[in-house]
């Protein structure tokens, strides 16, 4: 579903990806590891058309994101480290315009929100504007959203981050039902390894823009001789902490929740 | 086609829903209608002017659309850095149309705005001299929203954050309603501000509204539509293209 074979991609002197090479098969729940700056947003931005790569080969669903941008962004869904919803519509509206920009036969758009809504216990919140509705909320609907399309691949960039262990637990629920159900391919990263270790059927540790370690989370555990995927991680990837900056957009959601937008 | 229809729709109902915004933003028009309306009136009258009121109730209105386009054209950095853009980029619809749905949406509000700032002149005793001049004054509004919207997507793709804001604000907007002639007629003026008011859009804009609604006019109506025009599809252009550049 997903192929990936010598990707790098550069910013000036920068290597943020650095020749790695994965395969994500059909119907697979595959998370993407990696410390702070590894080069895993990066990657995803390359797999979902958004940025395209320095050189390499890409493949989802046997097209190339690069030129076959369209029909390549039929076929995913993406929930973003971000959030990406309208705060200023409702649950409802929410759905319905991503239904229209994703092509959504008109005749299935109410009937695939409502499944997904009440699927994801918010169809009461409905009408609600997106303003009102807790952190766990708002990455459900973005979660529900993204599978409206039918989407053969599922994106999820560090979905539960900030999230309460009890709407992490329900969150990746849903996700697995969604899998098994839909057979749609979830493609994930996270910095929580229990999750990882619980949900993910295979997975690749990136460092430095270099993959470090693929195969399930066993054998991760086997290979590293340790007890805990967590373990595990930091064997592989070290226990230094990795710097970042404040991005434009931090400095920008300060400044929104100052003038309350 | 239905993609812009439904950020069009967007536009709209974002709109209809910040009430309390659309109250405060006719309290600058209000503002200068009711200060400088009344206030100068008989100095203008003195000079032989006629009625000021009659003479700035154009240019008022022209100044609502100017800053509602503007503004909502800038609203692209919001959702730039709010989030919700990125749903529209990553989506399988050509940019062309998201920018589209966005900018007619932003000079759908704006044309709105107008009109009820129209309405509220007409209360104060602003009186249009003839009935058949209302079209051509619609028209005329309709074109103003389109350059400044255009230019307002244009601002809001290129801006990073909110710090460039007052740059924006008072060395680009501010001046451009300043240097109209919405506030003092174009006859007469020194060489060096008269270059400078015939390159500002908004002349034609407020010189057109004037030509519909009091039958007096600088450029005359037929070379106001052209200048206005051309703005219009030069700044829609521009502002597509930077809007193309965004990156996520």
């Amino acid at each position: 579903m997903i192929l990936v074979k010598g990707l790098v991609k550069r910013f000036g002197d920068f290597t943020a990806v650095d020749n790695i090479s994965f395969e994500v098969a059909h119907g697979e729940i595959f998370a993407f590891l990696g410390p702070n700056g590894a080069g895993k947003t990066t990657t995803i931005k390359m797999l979902t058309t958004l940025l395209p790569p320095t050189s390499g080969t890409l493949e989802i669903d046997g097209l190339n994101p690069a030129d076959e941008q369209h029909e390549v962004r039929k076929r995913f869904g993406i929930v973003f480290q971000d959030p990406s919803l309208d705060q200023e519509m409702t649950a409802w509206e929410n759905m319905q315009l991503h239904a229209v920009l994703y092509h959504v036969p008109a005749k299935l758009r109410r009937e695939r929100a409502e499944q997904l809504l009440r699927m994801f216990e918010l169809w009461e919140r409905r009408d609600d504007l997106v303003k009102k509705f807790s952190g766990g909320m708002k990455r459900r609907l973005e979660i529900a959203r993204a599978f409206l399309h039918t989407p053969k691949i599922l994106f999820l960039d560090e979905p539960t981050l900030g999230l309460d262990p009890q709407s992490r637990n329900q969150l990746w629920t849903h996700v697995k039902d969604l899998n098994r159900s839909e057979g749609v391919t979830v493609f994930l990263t996270t910095h929580y390894m229990d999750e990882a270790d619980r949900v993910a059927h295979r997975l690749a540790v990136i460092d430095h823009g270099k993959i470090v370690a693929t195969g399930s989370p066993a054998e991760l555990k086997n290979q590293t001789g340790k007890e805990s995927l967590e373990d595990a991680f930091l064997s592989l990837t070290g226990t230094a902490i990795r710097e970042e900056s404040a991005g434009s957009a931090d400095q920008m959601r300060q400044v929104a929740k100052i003038w309350r937008r | 086609m239905e993609a812009i229809y439904i950020l069009w729709l967007r536009e709209l109902k974002r709109y209809s829903r910040s009430r309390s915004q659309i109250v405060a933003s006719l309290g600058q028009p209000l503002l200068y209608l009711l200060v400088l309306g009344f206030g100068l009136g008989p100095v203008f009258q003195k000079a032989g002017g006629g009625s000021y009121l009659q003479f700035m109730a154009p240019g008022v209105i022209g100044m609502t659309v100017l800053f509602s386009s503007v503004f909502s054209g800038i609203a692209l950095m919001w959702d730039r850095q709010l989030g919700f853009l990125k749903e529209t980029l990553v989506a399988p619809v050509p940019r062309l149309e998201i920018v589209i749905g966005r900018t007619f949406g932003a000079a759908t509000v704006a044309v709105i705005q107008g009109l009820l700032v129209t309405t509220v002149c007409l209360i104060a005793g602003f009186r249009p001299v003839s009935i058949s001049g209302v079209p051509l004054g619609l028209l005329f509004l309709a074109l103003i929203a389109i350059v400044f919207a255009g230019l307002g997507t244009t601002i809001g793709s290129s801006l990073q954050d909110m710090q460039g804001f007052p740059l924006v604000m008072n060395f680009l907007v501010l001046p451009i309603f300043f240097l109209s002639g919405a506030l003092f007629p174009l006859d007469h003026l020194p060489r060096a501000l008269s270059v400078v008011t015939s390159g500002d859009p908004l002349s034609y804009g407020v010189d057109g509204l004037r030509a519909a609604l009091i039958g007096r006019s600088h450029f005359g109506p037929i070379a106001d539509l052209l200048v206005l025009g051309a703005f219009a599809v030069t700044l829609l252009c521009v502002g597509a293209w930077r809007f193309s550049k965004i990156e996520i």
